[in-house]
């Protein structure tokens, strides 16, 4: 059988009808919140999980698979998030983040890289206006253990110091205890604060635990005016998975229905390998579709993830595997 | 409103084949009988095709009665002489070895399938194949714990078991078949469907790789005469079928009063019936999996749709989304969700009750999906506007086609989702238990699902009331059907 006779048809769309943008509606009260919170439907735990495996098994091949890689790397937000990291470090990151592979030029930047605070200065100095944003994590990451007010001068220093993206973590606590109101109106300060920077909104949802949560956490930070919504710190036992990932993009979809606001999602923590980041990508691409398949709206947090999308590459262009060591450590 | 489009263009997957090659498709096949592959007596033959290219696949033999005749003697030796004398932990070491070598050939097999059938390769390899293992493997171990099975001290098994299986999951079926039987004790002749016996010939292969004693299990191809011949053999104890509701009652005639067994499983119009309160983004996924897994060639298929009024606007709008995205072409890619239907006459016989769904006023919304020019194709169908008095409510279509109704109560749901002369299948969509309890036990059917649909297992016994036949496959209580209790 040839395979080009019986070539399959891709389907062009999603059929995913974005209105024309509207006012989000401001939220005062606490019952305002759980109403609107309500109206989401629950998730299936077994369903979710059976739906990323399905979609786990679709085979990238050829063509697909390099731009799927390129489209990887540029999706990359290239972390340091250590305590002992220095301005050397960072300076070193910066350089490869807008140059992946020095030795070819083809290679795609990354999206961003993503420092702390303290770190935002050095990491402009490098970058410059070049295109790779500077993004940092803020608001007493990744606790969130602080006054607002602490909060919201970590996020201006951020943003003084050159951090065109901020992301923040929500108050977990405040979250699972009911507190609605909390976490709503510390968003909507920080996304102040932010003033024309682009807010993630982290969840943390290893700590939020059910999907059911996942999903009502996804539209609070949407209804606060987040500008992504983001799985985690990468600092507790769990941190992305597969059908969280799923969860959060039925969300930005049904909010983009609804409210004609495209919200984008980060995936962070734990995703090493580029086997991993092509199932993201196939559950992004089958769940909400191109636009999405954007680094606009969509990113990998990860450290190690880069130098595998780009032993795979080399794989992909010359057929052969190079060795771990001829890309650059960090 | 702005409606973004070539969303699903991001990511344009290339072609993913699996090799035709590794299914090692011989140019013509004998009969299985005695341990050994013979010609038929009259030598006649047919050819099995490819349904997703109408290409010849295999010379196949037409057992006659005389052939039939042969293999029910081979049975009936090997009963007598070996297998009733052969130990439980004995008869378990078989079938675990046919289990492992499924298992070992589990690709060659899928590749077989996929061919000979037209559903996905993804369905054979994830879902036919590990199935039909696991049912070996788990009638393995019932083998030496029949005295605890629940039918007494000391269940007895028939005999010789003539087994008839349809053409939607074919090795699946023989082992649904073929394992309990073996499990039990008895001897079996099995006829796989005229339109795909490669699996079960394949089947037959491994037999002979596991030494199962000859005459044990014997395979006979042919068409409905071949079945038939089966049915009247005099020493022929027990008759299990799998098909169409039609041929069910035909056998039950012709057996009336001949003392011998029988158990049947039938056709199906199960009710997915879907509540406000459902876990909507699953929900959708279960609707698509109920109708549009392999085909809607499923008989348990969740083909009419009860959706609760005051949510079947988001919930159409939400299932046509998601039928638009379903792959549909070449079953041997890796990334096609809806392969080829089986054969042009099942073709003919969905195309000609959708086209009475039109006629008869519901609304028709298909995928605007490419269909290959050449093999046997139907894009995926979901009718609205459909009332129960309508055809298509009321038959097996057998195909991509589900029909949408709407309903108000709870009551309204379970009295829709009953009127029906089938009780194969149901499933209940509600983040409510008390609710999906109170449905389900008032549902006649032998299969409920709540929020998910078309989950097998070997441990769960699956069998029909009504029209969709008696008698249950899988689980301890698939055993009875081979036992004399």
């Amino acid at each position: 059988m040839t395979s080009s006779a019986l070539r399959l048809v891709t389907p062009d769309s999603t059929g995913i009808e974005i209105p024309a943008r509207r006012n989000l509606p401001s939220f005062v009260t606490e019952s305002g919140l759980r109403t609107e919170l309500k109206k989401l439907s629950g998730v299936d735990a077994v369903g979710a999980e059976a739906r990323v495996a399905k979609l786990g098994t679709r085979s990238l091949k050829k063509e697909t698979k390099k731009s799927a890689i390129d489209l990887a790397i540029s999706m990359v937000d290239l972390t340091t998030l250590e305590g002992a990291d220095t301005a050397g470090r960072v300076a070193s990151l910066c350089t490869k983040a807008m140059h992946p592979d020095s030795t070819n030029p083809l290679v795609p930047s990354v999206a961003a890289v993503c420092v702390y605070p303290d770190m935002v200065a050095t990491a402009r100095s490098v970058i410059g206006s070049g295109a790779v944003h500077v993004a940092s994590v803020a608001t007493a990451f990744p606790s969130g253990r602080a006054s607002l007010a602490v909060k919201l001068l970590d996020t201006k220093e951020a943003v003084d110091a050159g951090a065109d993206e901020i992301d923040m973590v929500i108050d977990r606590g405040a979250f699972l205890s009911g507190n609605l109101l909390k976490v709503y109106e510390e968003i909507v300060a920080v996304k102040d604060a932010c003033g024309t920077a682009h807010l993630k909104v982290i969840l943390e949802t290893g700590e939020l635990v059910t999907y059911d949560n996942v999903r009502r956490a996804s539209w609070l930070a949407m209804l606060a005016g987040a500008d992504f919504i983001k799985t985690s710190t990468g600092k507790v036992g769990v941190n992305a998975t597969l059908p969280v990932a799923l969860v959060m993009l039925e969300a930005v979809r049904d909010f983009a229905e609804e409210y004609g606001e495209v919200v984008g999602v980060k995936v962070a923590g734990g995703i090493r390998t580029t086997k991993d980041a092509l199932k993201y990508l196939v559950v992004v691409n089958e769940t909400v579709g191109s636009t999405w398949l954007d680094p606009d709206y969509f990113r990998f947090g990860a450290s190690s993830l880069l130098n595998d999308l780009l032993l795979q590459r080399t794989k992909q262009q010359s057929g052969n595997y190079a060795r771990p060591d001829r890309f650059s450590g960090d | 409103m702005e409606s973004l489009h070539s969303q699903l263009g991001g990511l344009q997957y290339d072609d993913a084949p699996e090799s035709a090659a590794i299914a090692k498709i011989q140019s013509d096949y004998g009969l299985f009988i005695n341990g050994k592959f013979t010609s038929p007596k009259d030598h006649k033959s047919f050819f099995t095709t490819n349904p997703a290219t109408e290409e010849k696949l295999a010379k196949i033999s037409q057992a006659d009665a005389k052939d039939v005749d042969a293999a029910v003697l081979a049975a009936k030796r090997a009963y007598e002489k070996v297998w009733s004398k052969t130990s439980g932990p004995e008869r378990a070491k078989y079938l675990y070895r046919i289990a492992r070598l499924i298992q070992e050939r589990s690709r060659e097999l899928a590749v077989t399938e996929t061919l000979d059938n037209g559903k996905p390769i993804r369905e054979t390899r994830d879902i036919d194949i590990p199935l039909a293992a696991a049912h070996f493997f788990y009638y393995a171990g019932w083998a030496d714990k029949l005295s605890y099975a629940g039918f007494g001290p000391d269940p007895q098994p028939l005999g010789v078991a003539g087994q008839i299986i349809p053409w939607n999951f074919p090795l699946l079926m023989a082992a649904w078949k073929l394992a309990p039987a073996l499990a039990a004790g008895n001897t079996c002749v099995l006829k796989p469907a005229e339109t795909t016996p490669l699996t079960a010939l394949l089947l037959a292969e491994i037999l002979q790789q596991a030494e199962l004693p000859d005459g044990v299990v014997n395979i006979i191809t042919g068409d409905g005469s071949t079945g038939a011949a089966l049915v009247d053999h005099p020493d022929v104890n027990k008759i299990a079928f799998t098909g169409s509701t039609g041929v069910g009652r035909l056998i039950q005639q012709r057996i009336a009063g001949s003392g011998k067994h029988l158990t049947l499983e039938l056709g199906g119009k199960g009710a997915n019936i879907v509540f406000e309160d459902a876990p909507l983004d699953e929900m959708v996924e279960g609707i698509i999996d109920g109708i549009f897994f392999n085909q809607g060639h499923v008989c348990c298929a969740g083909s009419r749709l009860l959706v609760q009024e005051s949510i079947a606007d988001d919930v159409l709008r939400r299932l046509m989304r998601r039928v638009e995205q379903l792959r549909v072409g070449d079953p041997m890619d890796k990334n096609t969700d809806v392969g080829a239907i089986n054969s042009a006459e099942q073709l003919a016989r969905i195309s000609e009750l959708t086209a009475t769904g039109e006629q008869e006023g519901a609304t028709r919304l298909t995928s605007t999906c490419v269909l290959p020019s050449k093999g046997y194709w139907f894009a995926p169908t979901v009718f609205t506007n459909v009332s129960q008095s309508h055809r298509i409510a009321r038959e097996e279509i057998f195909g991509p086609v589900l029909s949408m109704l709407t309903f108000r109560t709870p009551e309204e749901a379970v009295q829709k989702a009953n009127n029906t002369n089938y009780g194969l299948a149901c499933g209940v969509w509600s983040e409510k238990g008390s609710r999906t309890l109170w449905v389900a036990e008032r549902l006649r059917a032998g299969v409920i699902w709540a929020n998910t649909y078309n989950k097998f297992d070997p441990t769960s016994p699956f069998g029909g009331v009504r029209e969709s036949g008696f008698g249950r496959e899988g689980g301890r209580q698939g055993l009875e059907a081979y036992l004399n209790v």
